[in-house]
């Protein structure tokens, strides 16, 4: 073997298509830069995608890939993923790609936890076809096909998989590298339908619409990084997410700063926060449906629940565990055989 | 026709009853002692498309006919001898199909007022004077197999599920078939319902029992056919759906690679799913997909993985499945495509067989995008079929279309077992040797990716995993070349041609197409395709024996069509086309040919009858052709 890859040596000798400033690049590079650090083999490791955007993706990454139609990439890499269960296979999607046309691979991948890294990048928007909304555009979303705002109700992705039984869920944001290169890794390690919504700008038809959450400066306010087994902080630990026992919901509360006698001023005891636990998927479900405007964006791996994956159970299921351990020609002759002399 | 004769050639009897009345397992069973006594047969089951429709209504009724004969048996016949009918609806529905005096057997238990009013009679048909002319038979079938069973203390109703045992041992008695391979069949059946079991068995001897009793006062009839011809070998019943899950796997043998195969249950094309899930140890894995679309693409993503992906379904299913068709042609990917035809259009007639999906198979697709559509003609001819398609797919690096439908699908017959060293290997296109890693000069791994066959235009079968290969394909036009994204309107021109053109060099791999019965010229061919072969080999046989100088010839390869065709058939002074569509084949030979043909078109959901296709042939042979000297065989 050579000398270790770097990420340059996952990229291909294609020029990449994208819009100037478009947050697919940085979700590129982020990728590329994994691929390098886990050491990934690029002739074991394959990109599917569907259509849209984020799928030319595949593309831009010197491994094998697949760019198929338009919201099957999951049923592509579910044979794929059969065929060759030793293949790391990367599903690339978008929330039109996803969550529309797709929505039913997306499901059923999901819930047979077919032991591959799903990416979806949400941008709100369709982009490829001009910017239409799609199923996670905000009510009222002004674009070609609602110029009087959307009326269709979004889709929380997070919410989506959880209730599709994922045993893996996750957040970045596309430009923030730092945090979502261990996301994708854990996705990666995780054995199992690995689900990564990555909040991606699309800076033609949908710019900044997650400006509320991304912006470096408000970043501290603004978004909250689950650790398991860390209480739910952010705002450098100032203020942290609270189950309200009466409501069953979660609350930002400030977090009291002890004074002499050990007791909180200004705000609760640490210890009134709630405790993440990422096996546990009531917690998940909230963190998953926080509304934006009045809660920190959670990010991170928000669940993960480890379960037999479906393609080691399709295998272990399978008569001869998927040994050729017959001849067709004792199989013809199974059953009531008789000779004509 | 008179009255079944001891020295009739052949018979065919259709037993017919409620859904729910067991009459396709009494058929099969029937099917099975006639096989194991040398007879020739074909089986015809036709079901409704409700799983259990109301008792008694005429929408329920089920059927299975069977016709065995000493003699080569080459369709399930076309009018029945003999009618089994379990009650008054059954009776209905299936004495318009019958011989004009045909022994009518039935079940009397059931013609009650109740069960007229559900099937919609308003007199008892024994007393209306329509059934004379028959020879009919009133036997009270549900007291005699409740009284058989009543001493092992079964509950009334799974007394009376045991009625097609009863009436199976009756048929065995008749036809003098043994009893024994059905009793060991029924012991493994039902190994698990030990109270079922001993109800089964207690109505079968009763049935033969009471039928042989019976025939004391000659009431009832007993037919003697014997053993038919048929050549030295080894024989088993076999269906199409069942064939041509064998020939899958078979196809897996020879290509030493595993078969993955990708489906979602539809009418009538679940049987193929159900077998092969049963196959693993021959190199099958089976994957039941949440649709049609993820059972295509999830095909494709195997094949794309190294492993001969295959995707089954019916006319709406393939119809889903379109797109990703095309993709696997734009990849040069291999794919077998089977489509078991049902009646159409829409949800069309579930349960019914059509060649209606023809155009489907060779024009269906958005842009230009022709593929391979290769059909089979009955239910042991799938084996060799699914060898064919899985051949020319792996060969051609491309998708291909396997056709048959509902009836081949689900009809029966003795099948001569093949050798299986009698098939070739089935060899793919090496991948390329490239001595290098992920920084190896990429455009020569692209080249070599995409360096084509020179005759079948098929491209190494490159797979995830393989090293120092690593390349990306997809469904956007790309390069002849290097296989990167191309919109270069030359490059387009180019690969269109190409894709027509690997099509076309199908045809140099693929034998003439000959001439199954009769001469290579004459006065009259019959042309077909698919399951209408049975029908059309009876009818050319029997003209041929009246002296009708006419000519056979059966068509597997659709696209491309052989190369002799346009001149064998130009030979003939006239051609007939049966179809069960409205003219597909004959679109397509206009098309591909220039050749006009006359139709013969029947989409009524039933096979063609022999004596259609032989009045026609008759009605169209020039008065003044010549006429065979001798008869032939």
């Amino acid at each position: 073997m050579n000398a270790p890859l770097t990420a340059k040596d996952f990229a291909t000798d294609q020029e990449v298509r994208w819009c100037p400033g478009c947050g697919d690049y940085a979700i590129l590079k982020c990728m590329q830069k994994t691929m390098a650090d886990i050491g990934a083999d690029p002739d074991n490791t394959v990109f599917v995608s569907g259509i849209g955007c984020s799928s030319r993706f595949p593309y831009y990454m010197n491994t094998y890939g697949f760019h198929t139609i338009h919201g099957r990439a999951p049923a592509f890499a579910t044979g794929l993923k059969l065929a060759n269960p030793a293949l790391d296979v990367w599903v690339v999607t978008g929330d039109g790609d996803g969550l529309s046309i797709g929505g039913n691979h997306l499901l059923h991948v999901i819930r047979r936890n077919v032991n591959l890294q799903i990416l979806l990048f949400n941008n709100e928007i369709y982009g490829l076809t001009k910017g239409q909304y799609s199923p996670t555009s905000r009510l009222g979303t002004r674009s070609p096909t609602s110029p009087t705002g959307s009326i269709d109700a979004p889709l929380a992705p997070g919410a989506f998989a959880l209730g599709a039984g994922a045993k893996f869920i996750a957040r970045g944001i596309d430009t923030d590298a730092k945090k979502l290169a261990p996301v994708l890794k854990a996705a990666q390690e995780f054995n199992g339908a690995a689900f990564v919504e990555i909040f991606q700008n699309c800076i033609v038809y949908n710019k900044d619409v997650f400006e509320s959450f991304v912006g470096k400066k408000t970043a501290k306010e603004t978004q909250i990084h689950v650790v398991h087994g860390q209480p739910l902080l952010f705002a450098d630990g100032t203020k942290g997410l609270k189950l309200n026992t009466a409501t069953l919901a979660l609350e930002v509360v400030g977090v009291g700063e002890l004074n002499g006698d050990g007791a909180p001023v200004n705000g609760v005891p640490k210890s009134d926060i709630l405790v993440h636990d990422e096996t546990n998927a009531v917690i998940a479900q909230m963190l998953l449906t926080l509304q934006s405007d009045n809660y920190p964006m959670p990010l991170g791996v928000i669940y993960r629940a480890p379960a037999p994956s479906y393609n080691d159970a399709f295998w272990a299921h399978h008569p001869t565990q998927g040994k050729r351990t017959g001849k067709v020609a004792d199989a013809l002759r199974k059953g009531s055989v008789w000779k004509k002399a | 026709m008179g009255k079944i004769t001891p020295e009739s050639q052949s018979v065919v009897v259709r037993f017919a009853g409620d859904s729910g009345d067991g009459v396709q397992l009494l058929g099969a069973q029937f099917a099975e002692s006639s096989a194991l006594a040398g007879a020739d047969f074909s089986t015809f089951p036709d079901f409704p498309a409700e799983i259990r429709a109301p008792v008694g209504t005429t929408f329920g009724v089920s059927a299975f006919q069977i016709n065995l004969g000493a003699r080569r048996i080459s369709t399930a016949g076309d009018e029945p001898d003999v009618l089994v009918a379990f009650n008054p609806a059954a009776l209905k529905v299936n004495l318009p199909l019958l011989r004009k005096g045909a022994l009518i057997i039935l079940n009397t238990d059931a013609f009650t007022a109740r069960n007229f009013s559900k099937a919609h009679i308003s007199a008892d048909p024994r007393e209306t004077g329509e059934l004379d002319g028959y020879q009919v038979i009133d036997i009270d079938m549900s007291t005699q197999t409740l009284e058989a069973v009543k001493p092992l203390g079964l509950s009334k109703s799974d007394a009376e599920q045991s009625k097609n045992f009863w009436a199976l041992g009756a048929v065995l008695w008749m036809f003098g078939r043994a009893r024994a391979p059905i009793e060991e069949w029924t012991r493994k059946k039902f190994a698990k319902k030990p109270q079922i079991l001993d109800g089964n068995l207690a109505a079968l001897n009763a049935g033969h029992a009471f039928a042989e009793t019976a025939e004391i006062s000659a009431e009832i009839p007993q037919f003697v056919i014997g053993k038919a011809p048929m050549q030295a070998g080894e024989y088993r019943t076999i269906t199409g759906a069942e064939a041509l899950a064998l020939g899958l796997a078979a196809a897996g043998e020879l290509a030493n690679r595993d078969i993955i195969f990708c489906s979602y249950p539809i009418t009538p094309a679940s049987p193929v799913l159900h077998h092969l899930a049963r196959m693993g140890e021959l190199g099958v894995a089976t994957f039941q997909a949440e649709d049609e679309i993820a059972a295509c693409c999830a095909a494709i993503g195997a094949s794309f993985g190294g492993k001969i992906g295959v995707t089954s379904s019916s006319g709406p299913g393939i119809a889903l499945k379109t797109e990703a068709i095309g993709l696997a042609m734009s990849a040069e990917l291999p794919l077998v495509i089977v489509n078991s035809q049902r009646g159409g259009p829409s949800t069309g007639l579930p349960t019914k067989t059509e060649q209606s999906d023809l155009y489907q198979a060779v024009y269906g697709r958005n842009a230009d995008a022709p593929l391979p559509v290769i059909a089979t003609a009955g239910p042991g001819d799938c084996f060799d079929a699914a060898i064919e398609a899985t051949r020319i797919a792996v060969r051609h690096m491309t998708p291909v279309f396997l056709l048959t439908d509902g009836y081949i699908a689900n009809a029966a017959g003795p099948w001569a077992l093949p050798d299986m060293e009698d098939f070739e290997p089935i060899l793919s296109n090496t991948p390329p040797v490239i001595n290098g890693d992920a920084t190896s000069e990429p455009t020569a791994v692209k080249r070599a990716i995409w360096s084509r066959d020179p005759s079948s235009y098929g491209r190494p079968w490159t797979a995830p995993g393989m090293p120092g290969l690593a390349h990306r394909i997809g469904g956007l036009e790309k390069d002849i070349a290097t296989g990167d994204i191309s919109y270069d309107a030359d490059n387009h021109q180019a690969m269109s041609e190409l894709r027509a053109r690997k099509v076309e060099a199908v045809a140099d791999f693929i034998p003439d197409q000959d001439v199954e019965q009769g001469e290579t010229k004459g006065p009259v061919a019959v042309v077909g395709w698919g399951s209408t072969h049975g029908a059309i080999w009876r009818a050319v046989h029997d003209v041929r024996e009246q002296g009708y100088d006419v000519a056979q010839i059966h068509l597997r390869y659709l696209s491309p069509l052989p190369k002799n065709l346009g001149r064998l058939l130009s030979s003939y002074d006239k051609v007939i086309l049966p179809e069960m569509n409205m003219g597909q084949c004959a679109t397509l030979l206009r098309d591909k040919l220039g050749l006009e043909v006359i139709q013969l078109n029947k989409v009524s959901g039933q096979p063609f009858k022999i004596a259609e296709i032989v009045d026609v042939i008759k009605e169209s042979y020039p008065a003044k052709a010549k006429r065979l000297k001798k008869a032939a065989e």
